[in-house]
């Protein structure tokens, strides 16, 4: 969907010519999110920024749905692409319906379709139209405003959205709400999404693919299970940090290491359900000190049984797929 | 007293003189909003261009008016109009540069820039981008620029009575020549009653303009 070949940013500095993006070529499937990680000055923005021409590349291309972006009007463009910056930008001199409508505005939408999308985007977004459609950006906190952002940007219904540390300003408490209502919400859309973060918690979390970014250049690009599992050298390895393995944990079910049992199980004692984290099961070993955990379905029904041994084995494989 | 029944006596040619000033006062800030408020916003556009027109508009301001309609009247005389109501617009209108201009380009400026950039990456076209966000943003500093125009062309049009541009000022200086306490107290009177006026109408303008979303909040 999102194709990136070769593309390279230099900046010319007293110091002489500076890459702040080299050579980077990445793919992007259909339905996927990618994140761009890496520390601040690493090109993950600017990369970002070059795909909806915010930044001119210096050479390479970029190819959406397979169209070479060189080719079509910049502003065209970003109409068809979602952006979420992490300073939200929400018009201060519109109300949150005419915020959401901007793009649909800019497509020459009618105003009742414009109001009617931004209600089933707040409908979506678990925020009542009623109460904030017409609300000023000043009256929202902090985590409203983003949703918001998001609806915004999801207005058109654009196939590739481009998410620049999209939580970054907010608390943790409301980043993690914020982040399952986002996930929970591209299950339904699928849409093509690369978002930048520094935060490899929130990689990890969020992506299908992260992208590893250091001094413009790509490292690694893997799965996250992968990328914890086999960081491809040192510097990986130390941005990924040293509970790499405790990370992988939240990414393994359940259901992907229980073996099945048929009957009663032991009985007594905590249980976990297949849809658990290992985090969780991991949790329960250490407080109850135990080797193994009954597996109970909604139903009280145990359908499996999950041990130290078997962790450990889903662990030492290196990786999923 | 005598200054009370002075004014009570004339006040229909006190009200001839106010619609003088302020037809100069008009068309003078009217030019200077048409002209700086395109121009404040052009020299956004480079640091170099917005120094060198924000440097000659300041330059413009510490000539005295006096000097102004001085060099105007040799060059305006050219097409018979050295004196009178034109070279009194002018001067205003140059008066008037100033603060449109540098209240425009530091409104726009001013605007957040993750505001421009979210538009932007949204797909607005500069036009488009003014238009809906930059200039909505900036208008209430670009109001107070024209207040600012405003009360100074006050003053200056008061001085273009020398030039026998009419006005209130003409109270004045018929008052100074005349030695007329009379006259120069209903002048300056008036002129103050005229800047005050100008200025509450121009902030209530301002506070209109300013987007709802804008505005402080009542606690």
């Amino acid at each position: 969907m999102i194709r990136l070949d070769a593309l390279s940013k230099v900046y010319a500095t007293p110091q002489g010519p500076l890459a702040a993006v080299d050579e980077v070529s990445l793919e992007v499937a259909e339905g996927e999110t990618c994140v761009l990680l890496g520390p601040s000055g690493c090109g993950k923005t600017t990369t970002l920024r070059m795909i909806n021409r915010l930044v001119a590349p210096t050479s390479g291309k970029i190819f959406i749905g397979g169209r070479d972006t060189d080719a079509a009007d910049p502003v065209e463009l970003r109409r068809t692409i979602g952006y979420v910056i992490q300073q939200i930008g929400l018009f201060p001199n519109m109300t949150v319906a005419e915020n959401i409508g901007v793009v649909p505005h800019l497509l020459g939408w009618s105003s009742e379709k414009r109001r009617r999308r931004a209600e089933e985007l707040l409908a979506m977004l678990a925020l009542d139209p009623a109460q904030f459609l017409d609300r000023y950006p000043n009256e929202l906190s902090g985590g409203q405003a983003q949703r918001i952002g998001v609806a915004r940007a999801l207005a058109a219904d654009p196939p590739v959205l481009l998410m620049d540390e999209p939580f970054g300003a907010l608390d943790p408490v409301n980043r993690e709400v914020i982040q399952d209502e986002f996930l929970r919400m591209q299950r339904m859309l699928r849409k093509t999404i690369l978002f930048v973060s520094h935060d490899i918690d929130e990689a990890v979390k969020m992506a299908d693919r992260i992208a590893i970014f250091r001094a413009g250049r790509l490292v690694q690009c893997a799965a996250p299970d992968t990328l914890l599992a086999r960081p491809a050298d040192a510097f990986v390895a130390g941005f990924v940090g040293s509970d790499r393995t405790l990370k992988r944990l939240r990414l393994i079910r359940v259901r992907d290491v229980m073996a099945t049992v048929d009957g009663p199980g032991a009985g007594s004692g905590p249980t976990v359900t297949p849809d658990d984290d290992l985090r969780r099961v991991a949790a329960l070993f250490l407080t109850h000190d135990r080797d193994a955990l009954d597996c109970v379905e909604a139903d009280g029904r145990v359908v499996g049984r999950v041990t130290r041994a078997a962790v450990a084995a889903r662990l030492a494989a290196k990786a999923i797929q | 007293m005598e200054t009370l029944t002075f004014i009570l006596h004339n006040l229909p040619a006190i009200g001839e003189r106010t619609v003088e000033h302020l037809s100069i006062v008009g068309v003078a800030v009217g030019v200077a909003i048409l002209t700086g408020v395109p121009l404040g916003i052009a020299i956004t556009q480079s640091q170099r261009i917005a120094d060198t027109v924000l440097y000659l508009g300041s330059i413009v301001m510490t000539i005295p008016s006096i000097a102004l309609f001085g060099v105007l009247i040799p060059i305006l005389s050219k097409i018979g109009q050295g004196i009178g109501w034109l070279p009194a617009v002018i001067a205003a209108m140059l008066y008037a540069q100033l603060p449109i201009v540098r209240n425009t380009y530091t409104a726009i400026r001013n605007v957040d820039p993750a505001l421009r950039s979210a538009a932007i990456g949204m797909g607005m076209s500069t036009p488009q981008r003014l238009a809906r966000v930059e200039i909505p943003i900036a208008l209430p500093v670009i109001v107070a620029g024209i207040r600012i125009a405003v009360v100074i062309n006050i003053g200056v049009t008061a001085i273009a009575a020398y030039i026998g541009a009419g006005g209130l000022g003409t109270f004045i200086s018929r008052g100074i020549s005349q030695t007329d306490i009379r006259q120069l107290i209903t002048g300056a009177l008036a002129l103050g009653l005229l800047a005050i006026a100008c200025d509450y109408a121009l902030l209530w303008l301002q506070r209109r303009l300013t987007p709802k979303g804008a505005r402080p909040r009542a606690a």
